[in-house]
């Protein structure tokens, strides 16, 4: 009878897929990937449920015993809590008895246990069922004890699925696999440094907002590592050189390629100055385009290394942005082949002045849905999804900067975009 | 105040935008004003960041230029429906009003869906030449998903 029923449905599942990786080029990556549905559902169970660290809150949301919030690891609902010694446990939101969610809100504190609603089934807060309602059976008229569960029925096997949780600089990571890695080389010591360089004290979450998007998650992950298109795309970054290929800067990839992390360099552009003009780039705007109100750029060196545009990326789904003082993670769950939400937290610090507040809150208008430089991010992802729909045998082509996935002192590059198909590919055994 | 006028105010608000003249909605504002786009969720918990911030009028047209001149979407419009406007108080010439809205975005390609449902929470007063304008408009959305990208104001 304890059959575990997961594992009788990965026997039945088809494991090879419908499509081939077209060549072994890191620079080609073929249509259907962001198309199939069986794809998918590999994705789901090798990179999701695989050996990688998946997002599912920040500290700051679960400070207190009993605290918890509910995400998605992928397609899997998980609940997040905070448990009684003060560790993080993160197990999966479905009953072990007829698969119902157990929490079905977007967080909240619990005393000692989680009970499922449908029957009452309860999980101790590091995910353990405990107890059973009606486990013995119930006494009737006659007094005799009827019903129940067997005696032999094993509590401990039925738990739903565990996973092990790390911490980085007050975000908390997830992953179902014993074999991965410590999330501290598993983003690598040129990442992890520039994360800790943001995540440096405690943080206060600022706002929420969910941004659906109607394309494949992987074509939004692959927008954020794209440094090449930043400032082509959004004459917002170019005009006002928040970001330009032509200013100092680079793209830092970990060792596995799956994670990134760009930046540039607030330092005046050299000879290079003309650049964009010179080639007649759409997005320079520059003497053409003025604000009314420039405070919404008005900005303060933070971090004291000059660097005024990160975007960092934790494999598969994770995002770190800071762009001036504003400050946010993005979380990537996918909702099937071809939609996506994008959750985004802005965040500042615990101790920001009431002056930096306000800073953070105007240039909020950059990002997010509405975002002046965002809110472009959103559609071109939709974009290559509707271009691509007959288009299954066909490949992108991903060859700025050559075809390998090494760090390079230039965003004049896609090599972070081939380190996720890197990372992506063996995860998947393509 | 005179529910009528607030009535006319709200209804300027969504005619400009509905019909694209994006140019005459700062207008409606006083400067200094507030105007965010939140939701009922950041509301309840206390959480200020918005979607949308503006605190000058200035900030207001920036956001219809860059919509203008600089932003990349595809083509879409508008259609408000705005319920009617609760005086909820007054102080100084100041009424706190709270009026309900709904938004169908129409697509380029015909379709229309709901976009946004919420609740303008306002604060009115006449301008120097009498006309009532907003010194605060926070647009408070029952729903934290915005689908794709939010690129006309709400």
């Amino acid at each position: 009878m304890d059959i575990r029923h997961d594992e009788t449905i990965r026997e039945l599942r088809p494991q090879a897929p419908q499509h081939v990786w077209p060549d072994d080029s890191l620079a080609r990556v073929p249509y259907w990937v962001y198309r199939d549905e069986a794809n998918y559902q590999r994705e789901v169970e090798r990179l999701f449920c695989g050996a990688t660290w998946n997002f599912v809150c920040v500290e700051a949301d679960i400070p207190n015993k009993g605290d918890y919030r509910t995400n998605h690891v992928g397609a899997m609902p998980v609940i997040v809590v905070r448990g009684p010694d003060g560790e993080i446990n993160c197990f999966e939101n479905r009953c072990a008895h007829r698969g119902a969610l157990i929490a079905f809100d977007d967080g909240g504190n619990v005393q000692n246990n989680f009970k499922c609603i449908y029957h009452a089934w309860s999980y101790d807060l590091a995910g353990n069922l405990r107890g059973i309602a009606f486990e013995h059976g119930i006494n009737g008229p006659d007094g005799v004890m009827r019903g129940g569960m067997p005696k032999d029925f094993s509590r401990d096997q039925f738990s739903p699925r565990k996973l092990r949780t790390t911490t980085l600089g007050g975000l908390v990571f997830a992953t179902l696999s014993p074999d991965t890695p410590p999330i501290e080389d598993y983003i690598g010591s040129d990442v992890l440094g520039r994360l800790k360089r943001v995540l440096n004290r405690p943080i206060r979450v600022m706002g929420r907002f969910v941004q659906p998007l109607p394309n494949n998650w992987k074509l939004y992950v692959e927008n954020v590592k794209d440094t090449y298109h930043a400032s082509l795309l959004h004459t917002f970054l170019t005009t006002f050189r928040i970001t330009r290929l032509t200013q100092g800067g680079g793209v830092l990839v970990s060792p596995d390629g799956g994670s990134h992390s760009s930046y540039t360099i607030a330092i005046p552009e050299g000879t290079n100055a003309t650049a964009y003009k010179d080639q007649q780039i759409r997005t320079d705007q520059d003497g053409r385009f003025a604000l009314a109100d420039p405070s919404v750029l008005d900005s303060v060196e933070e971090f004291g290394d000059h660097i005024q545009l990160q975007i960092l990326s934790v494999f598969p789904s994770f995002v770190l942005q800071q762009i001036y003082n504003c400050l946010a993670v993005r979380q990537v769950v996918p909702r099937g082949p071809d939609k996506m939400d994008l959750v985004w937290t802005y965040f500042g610090f615990d101790d920001d002045t009431p002056e930096m507040n306000r800073r953070r809150l105007k240039q909020q208008n950059l990002v997010g849905p509405a975002g002046f430089v965002s809110m472009e991010d959103g559609c071109v992802g939709g974009f290559v999804q509707r271009g691509t729909a007959a288009a299954d045998d066909k490949v992108s082509v991903v060859e700025m900067g050559g075809s390998t996935a090494e760090s390079q002192a230039t965003r004049a590059t896609e090599a972070s975009v081939r380190g996720f198909w890197k990372a992506y590919r063996r995860h998947m055994g393509y | 105040m005179d529910v009528a006028r607030l009535v006319e105010l709200n209804a300027t608000y969504a005619r400009v935008i509905d019909n694209e003249q994006f140019e005459e909605w700062p207008k409606l504002f006083l400067d200094p004003c507030l105007y965010k786009v939140t939701t009922a969720e950041n509301v309840a918990r206390g959480l200020e960041g918005g979607l949308i911030y503006a605190d000058t009028r200035g900030m207001l047209e920036d956001r219809i230029s860059s919509l203008r001149k600089v932003n990349i979407y595809e083509g879409q419009r508008y259609r408000h429906i705005v319920g009617l406007p609760m005086v909820l108080g007054q102080a100084n010439g100041t009424a706190e009003v709270e009026t309900p809205f709904l938004i169908v975005r129409i697509m380029r390609d015909g379709a229309m869906d709901v976009f946004a449902t919420g609740c303008y929470r306002d604060k009115v007063k006449p301008d120097s030449a009498g006309a009532l304008r907003f010194e605060e408009r926070v647009v408070v959305c029952d729903g934290r998903r915005f689908d794709t990208l939010v690129a006309i104001p709400l």
